[in-house]
């Protein structure tokens, strides 16, 4: 019989409504409940458990107590496992983290988990990689690519994945915000990390490109035309993301998903860099012969100054615009919908430098060109 | 007066159909031919011996033995399970321009004179076809303003491949072939603007549509340079939207020395209205199939019937079909030395280029424009009575009239019941229509939808359509799983495991390659 592990976040989504950008912290929550927020995730869970429970028979659900699991479980017409109980009025974002971490050493085949960014940050420092996700969407901000269209296809995607109909999994970034940050105005999201979560374009967020070529063939093109363009004396500086981390793998550079690392032609010689080794290198090497390989990272189209900040303006000045290469699937540009890519660097020189036009490699021998703006 | 009417009773047969081949027993024949007579086997011989030892079958072929009434009743199941052209209103493939194909020109194409002649004829003996070829490139000369055409290509991507292969040569002879490395297309062109140059050694550059639905013409200006071979360009793109600017882009990229080839696949709306070569384009195509009334052929036969400037004429495949001024006599010319080569068996597709003639002269000039008026009026009424169902969009050029087609979204209506464009479509075949087509990948238009209605499509059956959408749109919201199961009553299966039409082991295209896979 397949497990299901389930987590809801009963308080997220409740900062949203009331104008507070985030539910993070008993500060900001007490606020929301006092501008007459309601719990929300409550009831998208339900919606979404309303799909499995059509295997119930088949399926064990294993889950938190009280209004972390049990209670939505309960009125699904699922009967649940408990693991432990919260204690205290208000669950934090230690519960989750418990939760997941509990649930993982449980054996479940699938955490399924309402929240939002927050919910998936934490659900990813209990369980890493290690264990198949998907997300209930729930959060106000869901900046996340481990979520569902909407609750009922997170619903329909976790059955299909349990009765073995989905087999697929991939990375799906898992990216927040910094809502202290946000609320003053400024932006500041940072890659925390992948989830693996069940691969199915037309139910997961970011994957809104329909059933087409897969990121793997489409990655495949991508390496293929590199391998076949990569200088053997000039310094490669490859950025953050899974797309860079794909193209690492396919071209036999021990690298990071994580990190910036370095590589002379196809050769690492330098692996998680900080800015200040990256400067030091082209310092050594000289700054005309190095490119910088990099990609899009997250739903909003950013290519430098969100989870690449290594990447700093006086390493983009050093190396130079021309010497950047950008690649993406083609399903990432078209996700995008016609809004431009985005440059926050930290500098508006740089900045003003990276916007206009850039071609971004999206197979062999073929790019497209995206407006970039800061 | 028709009647408007949504077939809610419709039934599709489903035979529960075996492959043919299981159907085979040993020794059943469909036909057993009677012996030679004797003075016909004298004369001819060992027939077989005739044949060189290294192609004679050791074993004969392993056919399917059915007896011919079984073969007839079987195909005759499997023509009823599909929803095929001219059964009902097929507008729904979009950027297809599916119309109604005369029976006249059908006729025709059966009739003995031309059904029995064969290419290897002496070429005195095949003067009514030489003449219909060179005809039908006077047509299109006429419609696109261009000097030459081949009618050769078998196909729109395999036309756009002969340009693609034509302006290779062209750079090659100037000596630039090793710069001119680069082609610029836009998103909404059609894909083989960017997949057949690209099979033909460029490097493709795409182009992303504004909001207006246009390409952006700044983002053009930043690519075109000395390494621009070439631009190839679809007008109007696949979202019915016509670029106004095409000029500009013609402009910016001669001035840069490039070669511009327009796709006029899409062109069904412009004959007799536009032409390509005032636009200022130097090569071109249009598909024979589809809109010039001659059948879509289910991946064949069709021709692209692709044209040029007289600059870019002498590169066309060979042999080309001339006519002798002096006498008036039409001959086949192998003799072009600059020709990029043979592109297909003999003339081409002769049975398509013969229904397409017919269909143009009957026609007449005065009739292609009213062709090209109807198909987008009719589009523009559709879009009136589709923009009222709630959950669907056209974005792009907002506030503005589409040509021929529109790329719908149903993107409303997924975000609120989770029903999205691949459910639907599946779901418009329970009443009786072809289900309709998405869109070119990647989905630039989110949970798209594509419906050319073009002109033989009468008011009644584009309200049928519209009716059906609504319908289902409305399902989506009060039953969506009625939806989302669907088709109900068609004889096509319901929604598969998608990951496994991805999966080369889960699938067969043969039976020899079923029996492999599954281990027979």
């Amino acid at each position: 019989m397949k497990k299901l592990g389930l987590i809801v976040n009963p308080i997220a989504g409740m900062g949203g409504r009331c104008g507070l950008k985030g539910t993070d912290g008993a500060e900001i929550l007490a606020q929301a409940c006092a501008l007459g927020a309601v719990p929300e995730a409550p009831d998208r869970a339900l919606t979404a458990l309303q799909q499995v429970a059509k295997l119930a028979d088949d399926v064990e659900v294993v889950t938190v107590g009280g209004d972390m699991g049990a209670k939505e479980a309960d009125a699904a017409g699922l009967d649940a496992r408990i693991l432990f109980t919260p204690d205290g009025r208000a669950t934090t974002s230690e519960d989750t983290r418990r939760a997941a971490a509990e649930l993982a050493a449980h054996g479940v085949d699938l955490i399924l988990f309402a929240g939002g960014d927050g919910t998936a940050r934490d659900v990813y420092a209990a369980v890493g990689d290690d264990v198949v996700c998907l997300g209930i969407p729930a959060g106000c901000k869901i900046h996340s690519g481990v979520y569902a269209i909407n609750p009922r296809n997170a619903g329909e995607l976790a059955a299909l994945y349990l009765q073995g109909k989905v087999k697929a999994t991939g990375r799906a970034e898992v990216m927040d915000i910094d809502e202290d940050a946000f609320r003053e105005g400024r932006v500041s999201a940072e890659l925390y990390g992948y989830l693996t979560v069940p691969r199915d374009a037309a139910r997961v967020q970011g994957g809104k490109a329909g059933r087409t070529q897969k990121d793997e063939q489409a990655l495949d093109e991508i390496a293929y035309y590199l391998f076949d363009v990569i200088e053997p004396d000039s310094l490669y500086i490859l950025g953050t993301g899974s797309t860079v981390f794909g193209l690492k793998e396919r071209l036999g550079v021990d690298g990071t998903l994580l990190g910036v690392d370095v590589t002379r032609g196809r050769e690492l010689i330098a692996k998680d860099v900080t800015e200040r080794q990256i400067l030091e290198l082209l310092e050594a090497e000289g700054g005309d012969k190095a490119k910088i390989v990099v990609t899009v990272i997250g739903g909003q189209g950013y290519i430098f100054g969100r989870g690449n900040q290594q990447l700093s303006p006086r390493v983009i000045e050093k190396v130079g615009r021309e010497n950047i290469l950008v690649v993406a699937t083609k399903q990432k540009i078209a996700a995008l919908g016609g809004r431009p890519l985005l440059v926050d660097t930290g500098s508006e020189e740089t900045n003003a430098l990276l916007t206009g036009y850039m071609r971004v490699i999206t197979g062999y021998s073929e790019q497209i060109a995206v407006r970039v703006s800061a | 007066m028709g009647i408007t009417k949504v077939r809610k009773n419709f039934h599709q047969a489903r035979w529960d159909e075996p492959m043919i081949f299981e159907l085979s027993t040993p020794g059943v024949r469909g036909i057993i031919p009677p012996a030679a007579e004797a003075e016909v086997a004298a004369a001819a011989g060992d027939v077989v011996g005739k044949l060189p030892e290294s192609i004679r079958r050791k074993t004969p072929p392993a056919l399917p033995e059915v007896d011919q009434k079984r073969v007839l009743a079987h195909y005759l199941h499997l023509s009823q399970e599909t929803l095929g052209s001219n059964l009902n209103a097929d507008m729904s493939q979009g950027t297809c321009t599916m119309k109604y194909n005369p029976r006249i020109n059908e006729d025709l194409a059966m009739e003995s004179r031309f059904a029995n002649v064969h290419p290897w004829q002496d070429e005195d003996t095949l003067q009514g076809i030489l003449e219909i070829y060179w005809g039908m490139e006077q047509i299109m000369k006429a419609v696109s303003g261009m000097d030459r055409f081949t009618l050769q290509p078998g196909g729109g991507a395999h036309a756009v491949f002969t340009a693609a292969s034509i302006i290779r040569a062209y750079w090659r002879d100037k000596g630039e072939l090793d710069t001119r490395d680069e082609v610029v297309t836009s998103m909404f062109s059609h894909p083989c603007d960017a997949a057949s140059p690209h099979t033909a050694g460029f490097k493709i550059i795409t182009l992303m549509p504004k909001e207006d639905g246009y390409p952006d013409l700044e983002a053009m200006k930043s690519v075109v340079g000395p390494r621009t071979a070439a631009i190839f360009f679809t007008n109007p793109e696949d979202t019915g939207i016509y670029n106004p600017l095409i000029e500009e882009f013609v402009k910016v990229a001669h001035e840069a020395g490039a070669v511009c080839f327009n796709d006029q696949a899409n062109g069904n709306v412009l004959m007799g209205i536009a032409r390509t070569r005032d636009a200022g384009f130097d090569l071109c195509h249009y598909n024979l199939h589809k809109t010039f009334g001659t059948p879509h052929g289910g991946s064949g036969p069709g021709t692209g019937a692709m044209g040029c400037r007289e600059e870019f004429a002498k590169y066309l495949p060979y042999p080309t079909v001339e006519k002798d001024p002096a006498t008036g006599r039409f001959y086949l010319d192998y003799d072009r030395p600059e020709s990029i080569g043979k592109i297909k068996g003999f003339l081409g597709s002769a049975g398509v280029v013969l229904r397409a003639y017919c269909w143009a002269m009957a026609m007449g000039p005065e009739g292609l424009r009213e062709t090209a008026e109807i198909s987008a009026l009719n589009n523009n009424y559709f879009m009136e009575l589709v923009k009222r169902i709630p959950g669907v969009s056209a974005p792009y050029a907002e506030g503005h009239r589409r040509l021929e087609e529109c790329r719908w979204s149903w993107q409303p209506l997924t975000e609120e019941t989770g029903v999205g464009t691949d459910d639907i479509l599946r779901r418009v075949g329970d009443f009786g229509l072809q289900h309709y087509w998405s869109s070119h990948h990647p989905w630039v238009v989110p949970e798209p939808m594509t419906i050319e209605p073009c002109e033989t499509f009468a008011k009644e059956e584009l309200e049928e359509y519209a009716a059906v959408l609504a319908q289902i749109a409305e399902e989506a919201r009060t039953d969506p799983e009625l939806v989302k199961q669907s088709p109900h009553k068609c004889a096509t299966h319901k929604r598969a495991a998608e990951e496994e039409l991805d999966d080369p082991t889960k699938w067969a295209t043969t039976w020899k390659a079923y029996k492999r896979k599954i281990g027979k």
